[in-house]
C-alpha cells in the first residue's frame, strides 16, 4: 500500500503529483501495491478534484477530526492546517517499510516509491523462496 | 530501453543539434501540456543562440488521463519520425495544441508531405505505444515529476523557464567543463 499525503486539492503542484501517480497505477499494480491519496480536504472537494483529473485511485478525506490521520503519521503541518507532502509504503502486515517527507512545494515524483516497492517485492520473494 | 534516464541517448532518442555539443538538454514533455507549449519557443531560441554547442533531445511524457489527446499526438510524432520528420511534426503539434484530434494529425502529416495513410494506421494501431511508455518510465525513474521537465547535462533544471535563466544555467555548464 502506498499512502500519499498531500497538502490540498487544486493546487498546481498537487495536481501534478496526483496526475503523475494516476498514470502509474499499472506499475504500482505490477509491484502489488495499491495507491491511496490523503489530504484534509472534504469528500465533495475530493470528488470534484478526482473528476477533473480523472483519477482512478481513491482519495481519503482526513477531514473530521481534521488531520487526525496525518497527525498519527507525524506529518500534520499545524501552522498551515494541512497535511505535509509525505509518502509511506506499508507492507501486508501493516508495517511502514519506507517513508519520505518532501518540502511542501516540491513534487517528489515516483522514483522513490518504485524503488521501495521493488525492494519490498524482492525481499518478500526471497523470504518465500526460503520457506 | 534508453542508456541514461537524464542524458540524451543519440542512438535512440530524437535529437536535434550537434551530437558532440558540450551542452546536452533533454526535455520530457507532453504535446497537450500548456506549459510544454509555452516552453517550446524558449527551447527554439536557446537552440538558435547556442548553435553547435547544444544537443537537444525530446522524450514523451504524456499524462493521458488529464490530456486525452497526448498519447495519439506522441504516436503521431513517432510515426512522423519513422518517415524521417519527427521534428516537423513535433513543432506542428506544439504550435497547434488546441487541435490534436486524429483528423488534425492526418492534416499535419499532409502539411509535412508524409504518407498520411501510413501515419494514421500506425497511430491508431499503437505501433509506438511501447516506446512512448519506455520514455515515460525512464522519466519517472530519472525524477520527472511533471511536464515539462528539463535536464541539463543530466541534472534536473528546476529554475524559471525563460530564455535568460535557461541560458545562465546552460552557460554555467560550458564554463565548468
Amino acid at each position: 500500500m502506498v499512502l500519499a499525503f498531500y497538502p490540498a486539492d487544486f493546487s498546481p503542484v498537487c495536481g501534478d503529483q496526483m496526475a503523475l501517480y494516476n498514470e502509474m497505477l499499472n506499475e504500482f499494480q505490477e509491484l502489488e501495491a495499491e495507491l491511496v491519496g490523503l489530504s484534509v480536504d472534504g469528500a465533495s472537494c475530493h470528488a470534484a478534484f478526482a473528476k477533473q483529473n480523472k483519477l482512478h485511485f481513491p482519495l481519503l478525506a482526513d477531514f473530521e477530526p481534521k488531520g487526525a490521520v496525518a497527525r498519527s503519521y507525524g506529518v500534520y503541518d499545524e501552522k498551515e492546517g494541512t497535511c505535509g507532502r509525505a509518502l509511506f509504503v506499508i507492507d501486508r502486515d501493516g508495517i511502514i517499510r519506507w517513508s519520505y517527507v518532501s518540502p511542501i512545494g516540491v513534487n517528489p515524483g515516483a522514483n522513490g516509491i518504485l524503488s521501495a516497492l521493488e525492494d519490498l517485492k524482492a525481499k518478500s520473494e526471497t523470504a518465500n523462496a526460503a520457506k | 530501453m534508453t542508456k541514461s534516464l537524464t542524458l540524451p541517448d543519440t542512438e535512440r532518442d530524437h535529437v536535434s543539434g550537434f551530437a558532440k555539443g558540450a551542452i546536452k538538454l533533454l526535455e520530457y514533455g507532453d504535446y497537450e501540456c500548456p506549459f510544454c507549449a509555452d516552453a517550446q519557443p524558449i527551447v527554439k531560441e536557446i537552440q538558435r543562440r547556442l548553435g553547435d554547442d547544444l544537443l537537444f533531445a525530446f522524450r514523451h511524457f504524456p499524462l493521458i488521463n488529464i490530456h486525452p489527446h497526448s498519447e495519439h499526438a506522441a504516436e503521431a510524432a513517432e510515426a512522423a519520425g519513422a518517415q524521417e520528420n519527427f521534428w516537423g511534426m513535433h513543432d506542428l503539434l506544439f504550435e497547434n495544441q488546441s487541435a490534436l484530434e486524429d483528423a488534425d494529425l492526418v492534416a499535419y502529416a499532409g502539411e509535412l508531405s508524409l504518407d498520411k495513410t501510413r501515419l494514421i494506421r500506425e497511430v491508431t494501431s499503437s505501433v509506438y505505444a511501447l516506446r512512448i511508455r519506455e520514455d515515460f518510465k525512464a522519466g519517472v525513474r530519472g525524477g520527472v515529476n511533471g511536464t515539462p521537465t528539463f535536464f541539463i547535462n543530466g541534472e534536473r533544471y528546476d529554475g524559471p523557464r525563460d530564455v535568460g535563466h535557461f541560458l545562465e544555467a546552460l552557460s554555467k555548464q560550458t564554463v565548468e567543463r
